[in-house]
This record gives C-alpha cells, structure tokens and sequence, in this order.
C-alpha cells in the first residue's frame, strides 16, 4: 500500500512538473525582435560617425552594432522612448533625426513654417498691387467701363486710348521728318 | 513726345515700419545664428600649445581610478596624461590596443603618467570584449554624448591620441595607430625629463 501511494506521489510530481516545464521554456525565450521592428527605431537615429546616413541604411560595422543594440533592448522589452532615450544619454542629441523640442531647437520648427507664411503673404500683396497698378491707367483715361484685360477689348476700352496715342505719335514723327 | 502720363499715383501700402524692423531683425538674428554656427564648425582642433579644458571620464563598471569610478582630468595635475580615442569597432585600434598596454605599464609604477582610454561612439557589449581582448589595464570609459571628443576634435576619427603635460598644456597628437611601444615613450619620455 505504501509503495502504491509513493508511486502515485511520484506520478503526481512528474505530471505537475510537465504542465510546468512549457511554461518555464516560453518565459524563458524571448522573442527575437524583427528587422523590421529593428528598423523602424533604427530609422530615427543617426551615427556620428556616418552623418547624413541614418542607421537602418548605414552599411558600418558601427551601425551595425547600434543595430543589434537596438534589437537587444527590444527584447530586454524596452519602449521606443527608453531606447532612444538611451542613445541621446550615451552618444549626444545629435544623434536624432528629429531635433529634440528644447531651446534654440525650437527654431527648426517654428522659422520654416513663419517664413513660408510671410512668403505667401508677401506674394498675396504683390500680387494684388501688380492687379491693382494694371487697372489703374484704363480706369484714369476716363474709360471706367473698361474690363481692359481680355485679349479682344470691349467696346470703349482701352483701345480708343491706344489709337489717340497711336495717331499722335505718328503725328509726331511725320513732324520729325 | 509730349505725352503726359494720365495715370494717377497707386496710394502707398507699404508694410508698416514696426513690422519691417521686425523682420529685419529677425533674419540679422537668423544670420547672426548661422554665422556662429559655421564659425564654431570651422574652428580648428584643440591645437599643441593650448590649455586642455576640464572633463571628466565615467569609467566602464570594472574600472577606477584611486578607488573612484571616474577621473577627472584637473585631478591629474602633475602627471603626464595620455588620452586615447578608440572603438571597437575600429579596425586600426587593434593595431596599437597592445601597445598602449604595454607602455601603460611601463609607467604605472612611477605615478608620472596616467593613461585615459575614450571608448568613442561604441556599443558597450563590444567594448567591453575588445577590453577583454587586448586586457586593458589603464581606466577605460565611455564617451557619454560625444562630449570629450568635441573637446579634442569635432571632426574626430579613432584611433587619436592626445597626450597632455603636467600643466594641463596638449603637446601632442598622433592621429592614427601608433605601430610601437617605443614610439609612445619617445613621446612620454620627454615630458618626464627634470621630474
């Protein structure tokens, strides 16, 4: 009876310790994270040594190692936040693609834009003044009915104007000679 | 020609005077900006001669120095300091790595010279085997934010080495590997003579 019961003990032990083995196993193996997902961080750094080059692309064997970093880090379970974190912490902001959002910085994103409105503003003012400035000589000959800016001239534009001058001119230079 | 213009003057619109010196300030200011930026881009390297600004080194964990994790180098005066940019990954680094070594040890004893290894922009598990590779005594740290590197050189390759006197004063540079141990200690050697 004794030895019955031990074996059932025995048998109870190795069927626990086989629903527990799985489960050591998956925690134990963490997922290896994608190049993709790699990547997709990588693509936000620069190295100092290969400027202009950002990491996903970069072909050193530096890069390479910020890489595999990376990938490390992801797998440890560290955010996006706390990877790059690490890597403004060790190497510089300069590191970013993407200047961080802090004093002089600051300029990077908020000069573009204030040009590119100036910019239309002023166009938008020239353009209305040049309008303005090719109305004005029709409108001061007294031929206010005048649209004066087709290509066929309506009735009593422009053209009346043009053929006084016109006729005066040539009046002109029949004097001359 | 007697053709008098029958137009009359378009009414001045000008931008008002309060908005133009604004904006002239602004571009002087943007200006004024790039100016020094290309200014402080264009300045040479520390030069021979010139005094070596303060820094301080963070050692790799396993590292220190008179029993502290890190060194600063206005600690170090009246010792010869010989500061060596490096990266694992940088394949000429090898070439010099064990002579570094070698002369580091040539030194220790005397207490005159103190080598200092800047591991520049270098991932630490591989650091860490190159330091293991060539056993690297001398204290060995990161180069947190690029900050010591700027110091020496903006533009900075590995390997470079920076040996300061006594005085704080950069009396040489070797960029590139060294290839011998005696070339360091004819450099060292020197800066020792009358102590």
């Amino acid at each position: 009876m004794k030895t019955k019961n031990i074996f059932l003990l025995i048998f109870f032990f190795q069927l626990f310790a086989a629903t527990l083995i799985p489960s050591i196993a998956v925690s134990a193996q963490q997922p290896t994270p994608s190049d993709d997902e790699v990547n997709a961080i990588a693509r936000q750094l620069y190295c100092p040594v290969c400027e202009n080059t950002p990491l996903d692309v970069c072909p050193t064997t530096a890069c390479h190692q910020w890489r595999e970093l990376i990938r490390q880090m992801l797998a440890e379970g560290k955010s996006e936040a706390e990877i790059k974190q690490y890597f403004v912490d060790y190497y510089g902001a300069r590191v970013l693609s993407e200047p961080p959002r802090t004093g002089i910085n600051w300029l990077v994103y908020v000069v573009p834009p204030v040009a590119f409105l100036a910019g239309v503003t002023l166009l938008f003012r020239a353009f209305t003044t040049w309008k303005r400035l090719t109305k004005e000589p029709i409108t001061g000959a007294d031929h206010s009915s005048s649209s004066g800016s087709g290509p066929e001239p309506a009735e009593g534009s422009g053209t009346a104007v043009d053929d006084e001058y016109v006729a005066r001119l040539e009046e002109e230079l029949k004097k001359r000679n | 020609m007697s053709q008098e213009p029958n137009t009359t003057p378009a009414p001045k619109r000008g931008v008002p005077l309060w908005a133009q010196i604004l904006v002239w300030i602004g571009l002087l200011g943007l200006l004024g900006l790039l100016a020094a930026g290309l200014l402080k881009a264009k300045n040479p390297i520390l030069s021979i001669g010139s005094s070596v600004p303060d820094f301080t080194l963070t050692l790799f964990s396993g590292y220190e120095y008179n029993g502290a994790s890190e060194v600063k180098l206005s600690d170090l005066s009246d010792k010869v300091v010989v500061i060596n940019f490096w990266a694992s990954w940088c394949q000429p680094c090898r070439t010099e790595a064990a002579d570094l070594e070698t002369a580091w040890r040539s030194y220790e004893e005397t207490g005159q010279v103190v080598f200092l290894g800047v591991d520049y922009v270098d991932t630490e598990p591989e650091a860490r085997e190159y330091m293991t590779e060539f056993n690297l005594s001398y204290p060995n740290g990161p180069d947190m934010g690029t900050r010591i590197s700027q110091i020496f050189n903006r533009n900075l390759g590995v390997p470079e080495t920076y040996v300061v006197d006594q005085q704080g004063v950069l009396r040489f540079i070797q960029i590139g590997p060294f290839q011998s141990v005696a070339e360091i200690q004819a450099i060292i050697d020197p800066l020792l003579v009358g102590r």
